[in-house]
């Protein structure tokens, strides 16, 4: 489902956030990649959507290799992709509802269909009686299932969280694994970056550890 | 095609609420770009009134040759048959003492002073249409005319008219000038309202990307933004110079009621006004068109 080949990847002007990083998903896979800050999680992440392109090496991602595609071309992929960040990346100027119904407007679904299923993505995050309030009334812990609601409502194959659950208490921090998990139950494949790896280690799931740009460790490797 | 309309009918709904959200600032904007389209727009109505008004008169090469009041009937018709047979002259019209007086008398307001008149003090005349416009042509047939004993006086007639012609041909070239101007300001008004637009929804359009925007998406409701700020401002434009018109008419009126004429200035006509509409909303979409492809593509998902 997502492969990485050899991939490295140097920031202009700054260091070389990975060196040589071969790693493969299969699909309805969940994997957790951990490591320090400044391991290279988030670069990781961030060269599946095509948010940062690899220096050298390959991504591929369901069947596209992502390095080679077109500027034009990157929506359409990123439709298939739900992302979560850190900092949710939330619209505070629309109510919660309005922003589960962003990706549904932009992959231009009749509001007739849309509707349904942005209320059942809200229901799914336990957020559907919040769908008239503004992000800003919310907790950091209802903000990121926000986040995840307004990742899952396009149905995308691919979940990928970056940090999702930093700044979180550990009651929260488990509400949002827990969300991860159910979606990967359903076939979805999840891959979730954190720093957490005391928090990881109790789902048995794939574990990726990264240290200053390598592959340290990889629970789920062939 | 339904998804099509759907994705306009988005982006119109998210560029008037971006309009109500700031409603002053939109506005003024508005009122700002209104002000300047109302100048050229004046000009123009006020050169089309013009034109109307001096197209009752006659732009035709034309002499107006006055006998001599004392000149016989047979002097006339001398003169009649050498200006007929002159192949300079395309056409000759008589009009006879007579008949002039009678028209006269028709004029409105002038039946009681003819009236009161004991005899007939208008001469006969020509009407000459030369075949050569050019004022040097007319001259020189005027000159000779002016030789002839039973003729008093030879007056070029549409040379005045010609000079006024001109004078609004100038006019109209300025007015277009004007509005290139001012359409120019309000391009850059327009640019500088959907760049400031584009700064303070730079979070929106990351985030739009992130998950799947496409630039024509982003770019849409900036495009109808643009758009609807032209198209407010053609309207108040077409207001102010509605009002400055109707004002004007006052003294209009009054002034063409002294000459016995039903005068007064008219608005644009539907056709023009719809024109002035358009190109305002034209300026509007160019300016936001302008400015969404200068900055949008410097704001990427991080």
């Amino acid at each position: 489902m997502i492969s990485f080949s050899n991939v490295s990847k140097r920031y202009p002007g700054g260091g070389q956030a990975l060196h040589g990083l071969t790693l493969a998903i299969q699909a309805g896979e969940l994997a957790f990649v951990t490591g320090h800050s400044g391991a290279g999680k988030s670069t990781l992440l961030k060269l599946i959507p095509a948010i940062e392109r690899a220096t050298s090496g390959s991504v591929i991602v369901a069947g596209q290799n992502v390095g080679a595609l077109k500027r034009a071309a990157l929506p359409f992929l990123r439709r298939n992709l739900g992302l979560v960040f850190q900092d949710q990346k939330l619209l505070y100027d629309r109510s919660v509802y309005d922003n589960v119904m962003l990706p549904l407007a932009i992959s231009g679904h009749a509001p007739r269909e849309a509707a349904p299923r942005a209320r059942a993505a809200l229901d799914k995050v336990g957020l559907l009686a919040r769908e008239r309030a503004n992000p800003i009334q919310l907790s950091g812990g209802e903000q990121q299932r926000l986040a995840i609601a307004r990742a899952v409502v396009s149905r995308p194959s691919i979940l990928i969280a970056d940090e999702p659950t930093a700044n979180l208490d550990a009651e929260s921090a488990g509400l949002i694994l827990d969300i991860f998990v159910s979606f990967n139950q359903v076939g979805v494949t999840v891959l979730v970056a954190t720093h957490d790896e005391a928090l990881v280690r109790r789902y048995a799931r794939r574990v990726v550890r990264l240290a200053a740009g390598r592959l340290a460790e990889d629970s789920g490797a062939a | 095609m339904r998804r099509w309309l759907r994705e306009h009918r988005h982006a119109l709904g998210a560029a008037l609420a971006r309009f109500a959200e700031q409603r002053t600032a939109s506005l003024l904007n508005a009122l700002v770009i209104g002000v300047a389209l109302a100048l050229p727009a004046g000009g123009y109505a006020l050169l089309a009134n013009l034109r109307a008004l001096t197209q009752r008169f006659t732009l035709e090469p034309e002499l107006t040759v006055f006998m001599r009041v004392e000149a016989t009937r047979a002097d006339a018709d001398a003169l009649g048959a050498r200006l007929r047979s002159d192949a300079r002259v395309r056409s000759v019209r008589f009009t006879s003492r007579e008949a002039a007086l009678k028209e006269l008398r028709e004029t409105a307001g002038l039946g009681d002073v003819v009236a009161a008149l004991d005899y007939n003090p208008l001469p006969d005349a020509f009407v000459v249409r030369a075949r050569d416009p050019q004022p040097a042509a007319l001259e020189a047939l005027a000159a000779e005319l002016r030789a002839v004993p039973s003729v008093a006086e030879v007056q070029v007639d549409s040379a005045w008219a010609r000079r006024l012609a001109a004078l609004l041909d100038l006019g109209r070239l300025a007015v277009a000038l004007l509005a290139a101007l001012l359409g120019v300001a309000l391009v850059a008004v327009t640019f500088n309202t959907i760049r400031l637009q584009i700064l303070t929804r730079r979070d929106e359009i990351e985030i739009s990307k992130l998950i799947g925007a496409t630039d024509a998406f982003v770019r849409r409701p900036f495009f109808y933004l643009g758009l609807l700020q032209g198209a407010a401002g053609g309207l108040l434009a077409a207001g102010i110079l509605w009002a400055a018109l109707a004002a004007l008419n006052v003294g209009v009126r009054e002034l063409a009621q002294a000459y016995g004429s039903d005068f007064q200035l008219g608005f644009l006509r539907p056709a023009e006004a719809a024109a002035l509409l358009a190109f305002s909303a034209a300026l509007g979409w160019l300016g936001a068109y302008l400015s969404v492809s200068k900055y949008l593509r410097e704001i990427e998902p991080k």
